[in-house]
This record gives C-alpha cells, structure tokens and sequence, in this order.
C-alpha cells in the first residue's frame, strides 16, 4: 500500500486522498498504541509497588512471546518461574552407570590429599605430618603459610606412606593407605544456635571444612574474613556422565539440609539453591523442599547446571562481590560435620565412560586413587583417565588420584589416530554442534568420544560459535581477545568475573579454531587476581 | 590401503630445518590427506569433530552449482553474441568446451599463484598451511569477466594475498574481503578490463567494417584446435576459425548496464525476466544464476556455515533502500529524463534479482572475518551493506554494480559496529550488577 503511494504520490488529486486517509489511519492506531502502552506501563508500576512481581510474572497485557514459545513447565514445579536457557549443547555419551546402586568402595585403599588442587594456595604449604605418620580422619596435614587460619585436614585414617613433590620442591600429593576400620578425630561440640558467627568460623577454619567453600569471582577458597554477598549451590550437574544428584542425596537428606542451615548463617544474603526442571521426574524433596533457602528452577541444556551460569540469570556478580558456590556432595559433608561431630571425608563418585565394562557409582573418600576405583573393571587399551568430565577434568594416570572437587572419573579412548580424509568424510559418528554431520537425524544418539582434536589450532575465524552455547550475556570470543592482549578494563567489562573455566568447557569444546580457551580464561583470571 | 598410504607419505616427510618450504608443503598435502592424530591436551578432553578445513570446503562445496553453470554460460553468450546455436541446449559440447578454455586457466592461475604465496608465508612463518585461501580462491574466478588477462589475475591476487591478508596476519586477521580485494584492484588498475559493455562476453573484439566499427569472434586458439580434433572424431560440430561477426542488434550490455541508460523498460527490451533469473545474461562467471546461488545460499544456512543474519539483513537493507529510491523516482517518464531516474524506479524487488547482489550476499558478505562477529553487529552489517550496495549501483554515474565496493565499506566499520556492541554489553553488565548488589 506503502509503495502505491509512493509511486503514483505525484500523479493526482486521487493519489493525494489515499496518502492523507493513510496518514490519518497510521496516526490514529500510533495513539491507540501509546494509549495501550502507557496502561501496561501503569500495571507494571502498580504490580511492582503492591509486590506481586516478586514471582516475575508477566503483568503486561502484551503477552510474553517467551512464555508464549517456552517448553511446558513440568507439574513438580508448582508453577514456580522457570529460566529457560535456550543456548546449551548436551554432549550424549556412552558409559554411563547401568544401575542406580551405589558400590560400597571396599577396593579403594589408596588415598590422597593434593594441594595443586586448590587454587591460590603457595606452591609449598606447611607440612603438619611426615611419612610414617598415623592420621586420623580430621587431623590437620598441611596449611599455607601466608594464611595459617585455613586447615587441611586428611578425609581418611591411616598412615602417610608418601609425600610426592611436583616442579621446584612444590608438594603435589600427600599419600594416606587408609586403615580398614576409620578412626576420626574427635572435634569439639559447636552448637550451631548459640554459637556467634565469628566462633562458627573459626570452627569451620579449624577442623578442616573451609576449603569446601569456593570463592568467586576466580574459584579461589575464600580469605578467612570474607563474607560472602550470596551463596550458590546446584543441584544438578548437566556435564556428560556427571552423577545424578538425586542419587547422591538420598539417604542423606537431614545432612543436607543441616548443610544449608550452616551456609545461611555464614552469608548476608541468601542461599540460593538451583533445581533442574528439565527432567522427567521431580527432583529429590531433599532439594524441592529445602528450607531457609530461595529456589530457582533451571530449564536447559549443559550447562545449565554449572552454578555460573545459574548465578548470572539470578544474581549476577561484579567487580568487587564476594559469592560462595558449594556442590551437592559438599553441603552435605558441610553438614554431616555438625550433625555426626566429626569430619566427613567421604563422597559418591561415578566411575564412567565407554572403555569400562561395568560403569557404576561407588561410595569412597576424597583423592582416591585411580587404580583402584578401577579394579575389577575391565578397561580397554590405550585410554585416558580423567578427574572430573570430559570437558573440564583433568587427565591423571593410573597411580593418581580424583581431585577434590570432582565427583567423577572418566575413562575415554585416546584418539591418535589418523583418519584418511577426516575432514571431508566422517567415517565414525563423533559428538558435534555442527549440521553438516548427519547427528541432527538422531537427537538422542550417544557417542563414544575420544580424544582426537579432529582439526590443527587455527586463529579465530568463525564467529557466533560461542554464543550459540553459552547462555550468558558474554561475548565470549572478544573477552579471549581482551585476555590475550591483556586489556584489564575490557576484560573487566566484558565480565570475567562472572566466569569460571568450566563455563567456557562447552565452548572449547566448539571452537573450530582449536583454541584452548580455559586455558586463556585461567591466565585471565590470574592475571585479574594479581591485580586485586 | 590406508596404512600403506600413511606410510609412504611418513617415509617422504622432508626434514623441517633443512628444508622449510619443501616440509610445509609436504605438511598441507598430508593434513589434506589425512586428519592429523593430535589429541587434546590441558583443556577439553574431547572436541566437536568440526574444523576449519570442513568449514571451508563446504563453502567450497556451496559454489559448485554456480561453477557448473558459469562455465557453461559462457560458452552460451558467446553463441548468442554471434547468432548461432541460440537455443540453450544446441552447441552443447562447443559451449561447455569454450567455457572450461576460458574458466580453467582462471581457476589454475588462481590456485597457484594464491597458494604459492600461502606456502611461501607459512613456510617463512613456520607454521602449517592455514585453510584461508581454500574459500577466496574458489570465489576469485567467480567474480572475474571470461576474458580477464591471466597477468592482470596474477597481479591482483599478490595484491590481495600479500597486502590484504598477509601483512595484517594471515587466516583470520584480514580487515578486507580477499577475494573483493582482488576485484577492486582489477577495478581501479585496470578498469577497462573488468567494467564496460566488452569485457561481458568472451572471445569477441573488435573490428572494422567498411570503415566502421564492428565485432567479430577471436581466432581461436590451440586449445580450441584441441577440442576440434576430438569433436571431429565424434562427427559433431566443431569451433572453426573464429571471424564471425556478431549478430545484428547486439550489444554486450548486461541487465545493469541496460537500466541506467533506459530503466526497466530497456532492460526488459532486451533480456526476458526468465533469463535474468535463470542466468543465461553476460555477466561475471558465477553470479548470473539465481536459483543455483540460492540453492547454494541455503545450503549454507541449513549446515550452519554461513551466517542468516547477515543475508537476512541484507535483503532487508536492499529492499528498504530499494522502496525509499522507488518512492522518490518521478512516476512517468519524459523525454528528457535522465538514467539515473529511470534506474531509481526499477522496482525494488527486481533490484534484488540483477547484478551480483545474490552472490554478494550468499558468499562475500558472510566471510566470517570480515563481517562484524556479535549477532547484533551482523544484523547492522548486513543491513548497511544493503543499502549502501544500492545507492552505490543506482546513483553512481560510472559503475552500474554496488555490492563489492559496499562490502569492503562495510568490511571497514564491522569492527566498529563490534565496538558499539560491546560497549553496549558493558553498559548491561555495569547496570545489572549495580542493580544485583542495591
């Protein structure tokens, strides 16, 4: 209509009559709009004055063309707000646990205690025990000599049979063989409603259970006088094979409950607790029925479960916060520290991936050792140990042991290989964001993974990438940029603060370009750590 | 098989210090050959099984069509500029001979002389053959007249290979298109051979009649004298000696040309609308077939490739500028007005369908490089690409074609508009964590 006016505007008296009756037409419905705006305006003020939009629903007469296109929510939820994360990529693999029991870890014997695993901490701590020294389950080992506060304590009984050093003198294990009946420290009442905060900490300091706690921004264990603004627990874990939280938590509801109770009493703000609702089934009541903490519900692909991303869409941090972000498996051994009144050293791990026989859950302590979770396995040759997932673990080999934070060890096969035209004609499926591989026929196939970086390291080149799994309001490609130029200001800006490596995992594992982005972020965070 | 292969190409590896370039380029045919076995080390344990080298080559792979088509057009024109064989499928064998004589020593020169310069700087910098020019120098044959002079190729693409990509860094750190780089070269060093009414239809010059100027078919040449001898054996019809003239009333004009002097109406007196969309015009090589670029373009797009926001938005910016130029022409025309009138009226729709726009948009504007990498910035980009590339093509007095010289404008201020992106993404992120910590 637009055009017929344009076009034949000049020719004569009836041109100019349908340019005016238009223009007429367009700004009647331009005052019917405003009209209606400014009445959704007023409902929004009022429904923000009168508090209604605490549960941020849409007042708006506009409907919400999320809410209109967003998955169903699922009944369990109770029509709580859901985030609906759109960017993400669930990597499907094979080797996963057939069964939900979980083994009792009689094999496990080996135990070790790593402080390479703690970020921030000085090369060479203070040693507390020698070799041939008998420990109890909460004996202090070791503690870093610039903050004398924080203990390191064995999750184990037994007796230290070594104490392995890494590059220049720096101590990388602490080896305990446990003895076959636990023997733990005895700790001191703390009666968690008298006590004031200060004494709360200093019991917290003492016996072993700060370095549970990881401080953002750059995932340090906090100073001993921090407070943090919030803490963040997730309870769920979206990497490939991660363990299922559910699994974890049953049985040990009143621990984790008791857990959160503690962390309410060591923050300003709130705790908040980030519950899956993508799954099929509720998740444990352990968590849907939590109290004393706020509940966000997530609904995603990886990595919706990673506490990073779930701190950005509820609370995101700045320059200057302080947060707290614990797992499942920590509050609960958080909170077993108050209820049993002694230290809890154990965990469930997940023994996973494809070159296993028989992938299951098995209930052990912290730094067990590799080779023995494995035993009685039949794993296949030429295979990779990892600490952690497949995206953002750590490769240990046989005589090593699981870091402490992870709760998982995957076995995946190496990928050495040369395959002849690998880049024009997949022979074998491999797991892929990409469509020209044929995976977008089979949404639910799973992969068996392997190591192979599938191309050269190139510059950046494609763009978009990044973004595409990443459901955060980063550019993550341009915030590598700023890290490897070292630009302060745009990394700042650019929020490096509000990631941590295993974020940026799924978009390492994207790159086209190869490029080693954790690394990167690493360096970055370090670089900014310095600064601060 | 596969393992004798990987072993003789394992014993022929040249040693890298002794002889560098020899070892590079032992390198890029072996990694051509075979995936290299690096596996991942301190990061991700596994990758997504797409690279560089797949991304490229489905690029590659996109252009195809347009490569079939493009060779055998123009072997088509230059039929039709002579009056023979007119019927699209009559001549068949002539015509694809003529257009693989003409297209190939394009494409070899192209290959060559590009990737020479590529192993010559990755044997320099010591690094492997980066996959860059697997995309430009598919695209460089393309965008060239049948005809272009091989020397004036060769020049254009040290130009654009040395000053355009390697003195700012290599694959991935060029400001400017390569393959448009190479163009605007030809375009303003030698503009007679890549602009004007000739330079469209191959193998035909000029000549004198009676005195007057004429055109005529070229000698043809030995590789023509090759194909002879092979159609001879099969009893078709052959090339001959060339000296034909042109037929009457024919002009080398292509549909662009055509609507600045006269506007839609001259276009249509000469080319039918089927024509100009299925491509049997004179043109560059490739750009001529619209639904083979489409075919192409959205082959793109399904494999997640090309970007859709930046054809989408060029589509949009042309068709805005191409309604706002049809709102302001005069509605009737009289003796007197000039071209650039008649031009501006061409309706908006048809804009998007002559000239290389299509190409421009499917395989030039989307180079990920160049083009602005938040999505916000590609929306913008692709959108000033569009209206920039057509009041280029209708207001310029000189050159009927826009979308090169649009896009390296625009090549210039993507990172700009990435600025303004970022800038806008640390202004959110300022406010909110304000916000989160009050």
């Amino acid at each position: 209509m637009l055009t017929a006016d344009f076009a034949y505007g000049q020719s004569g008296q009836s041109g100019f009559s349908y340019f005016i009756y238009t223009l007429v037409g367009v700004s009647i419905l331009i005052l019917l709009f405003l009209v209606i705006q400014v009445a959704d305006n007023l409902l929004a003020v009022e429904a923000k004055h009168s508090g209604a939009d605490k549960a941020k629903a849409n007042y708006s007469i506009f409907p919400n063309f999320k809410e209109l296109f967003a998955p169903k929510a699922p009944a369990y939820a109770n029509d709580a707000p859901i985030h609906v994360l759109k960017q993400g990529h669930d990597i499907l693999l094979e080797g996963a646990p057939a069964s939900a029991d979980i083994a009792a870890g009689t094999s496990v014997t080996t135990f070790a205690v790593q402080p390479p695993n703690f970020t921030g901490l000085s090369p060479i701590p203070k040693l507390l025990v020698e070799v041939g020294d008998e420990v109890k389950a909460g004996d202090p080992i070791f503690f870093d000599k610039k903050v004398p506060e924080v203990k390191f304590v064995a999750p184990v009984s037994g007796e230290v049979i070594a104490v392995t050093r890494g590059e220049k003198r720096s101590i990388a294990e602490i080896v305990i063989l446990a003895d076959k009946e636990q023997k733990h420290r005895a700790l001191p009442a703390f009666d968690l409603a008298k006590g004031s905060e200060e004494e709360l900490r200093a019991y917290l300091l003492e016996h072993g259970a700060w370095s549970l706690f990881q401080q953002r921004p750059f995932n340090v264990i906090p100073a001993p006088g921090d407070v943090p603004r919030d803490i963040f627990v997730s309870t769920f874990d979206s990497a490939p094979l991660a363990p299922d939280a559910n699994l974890v938590v049953a049985g040990r509801e009143v621990a984790f409950q008791k857990g959160l109770d503690v962390l309410n009493r060591l923050t300003t703000g709130a705790v908040h607790l980030g519950l899956n609702a993508k799954g099929e089934e509720s998740p444990s009541a352990a968590f849907t029925e939590a109290e004393g903490v706020e509940k966000h519900w997530f609904h995603g692909k990886h990595p919706a479960g990673n506490v990073g991303i779930q701190i950005h869409h509820t609370k995101p941090i700045g320059g200057t916060d302080k947060v707290w972000t614990l797992g499942v498996q920590e509050v609960i051994a958080l909170g077993s520290l108050f209820l049993d009144g002694q230290y809890d050293g154990s965990r469930v791990v997940a023994v996973v991936g494809a070159e296993l026989s028989e992938p299951t859950y098995v209930r052990t302590y912290l730094g067990a050792k590799i080779e023995d979770l494995l035993k009685g396995q039949t794993v296949s040759d030429n295979v990779r140990y990892i600490s952690g997932d497949v995206l953002s673990g750590q490769q240990k080999s046989l005589g090593q042991f699981l870091n402490y934070y992870d709760d998982q060890l995957s076995v995946i096969a190496e990928g050495d290989y040369y395959e002849l035209f690998g880049w024009l004609l997949p022979i074998s499926p491999r797991p892929t964001i990409s469509g020209t591989f044929p995976n977008f026929l089979y949404p639910n196939a799973k992969f068996q993974a392997d190591t192979n970086t599938h191309g050269e390291k190139r510059a950046f080149v494609v763009t978009g990438q990044y973004e595409k799994v990443l459901p955060m309001d980063v550019f993550p490609q341009h915030l590598m940029k700023a890290i490897l130029v070292n630009d302060f200001e745009r990394m700042e800006g650019l929020g490096i603060y509000e990631l941590a490596e295993e974020d940026v995992a799924l978009c390492e594992f994207v790159c086209t370009s190869k490029q080693p982005l954790q690394q990167i972020l690493r360096e970055g965070l370090e670089t900014m750590r310095e600064q601060s | 098989m596969k393992k004798a292969l990987l072993n003789f190409l394992q014993q022929i590896e040249p040693d890298k210090k002794k002889s560098p370039f020899l070892h590079t380029v032992y390198d890029g045919f072996f990694t051509f050959a075979f995936a290299p076995n690096t596996t991942t080390s301190k990061g991700v344990h596994i990758r997504d099984g797409m690279d560089l080298k797949r991304t490229m080559v489905h690029v590659v792979i996109a252009m195809q069509l347009c490569y079939l088509f493009g060779t055998f057009n123009i072997g088509h024109q230059h039929y039709l500029a002579l009056g023979q064989y007119t019927g699209l499928l009559e001549g068949f064998h002539l015509k694809l001979a003529h257009g693989l004589i003409k297209l190939l020593p394009i494409f070899v020169v192209t290959h060559v002389v590009g990737l020479g310069i590529e192993f010559w700087y990755a044997a320099k910098k010591g690094h492997s053959i980066e996959e860059g020019f697997l995309v430009s120098g598919a695209l460089i044959p393309l965008i060239m007249p049948p005809d272009i002079p091989l020397w004036i190729l060769t020049v254009s693409i040290f130009f654009a290979v040395i000053i355009g990509k390697e003195a700012f860094g290599g694959t991935g750190m060029n400001i400017w298109n390569i393959a448009l780089l190479s163009r605007v070269f030809i375009f303003f060093a030698y503009p007679t051979y890549i602009s004007g009414d000739e330079v469209w239809v191959s193998g035909i010059e000029g000549t004198e009649v009676n005195g007057l100027p004429a055109y005529m078919s070229s000698e043809y040449g030995w590789a023509h004298g090759v194909f002879d001898w092979l159609f001879q054996s099969f009893g078709w019809s052959t090339f001959g000696d060339g000296g034909v003239l042109v037929a009457d009333g024919y002009t080398g004009a292509t549909p662009l040309s055509l609507a600045v002097s006269g506007g839609w109406e001259k276009v249509t007196s000469v080319y039918t609308e089927s024509q100009m969309w299925w491509g049997t015009i004179p043109g560059s090589i490739g750009e001529t077939s619209k639904p083979l670029i489409i075919v192409g373009a959205l082959f793109l797009i399904a494999t997640g490739v090309a970007s859709w926001r930046i054809m989408v938005s060029m589509i949009l910016g042309a068709a805005a500028m191409g309604l706002i130029l049809n709102g302001i022409a005069p509605a009737e025309f009289t003796e007197t007005t000039a071209g650039i009138f008649k031009f501006m009226a061409v309706p908006w729709y048809y804009q998007l369908s002559m000239g290389s726009f299509l190409f421009a948009m499917a395989f030039m504007a989307t180079d990920p490089v160049t083009a602005s990498s938040t999505n916000t910035g590609k929306w913008i980009y692709g959108f000033m690409i569009g209206m920039v590339g057509i009041i280029i093509r209708v207001m310029n007095p000189a050159y009927p074609e826009g979308w090169m010289l649009a896009i390296l404008f625009m090549n210039t201020f993507s990172a700009l508009i990435d600025h303004y992106v970022l800038e806008a993404n640390m202004k959110r992120r300022a406010k909110r964590t304000e916000v989160a910590v009050s």
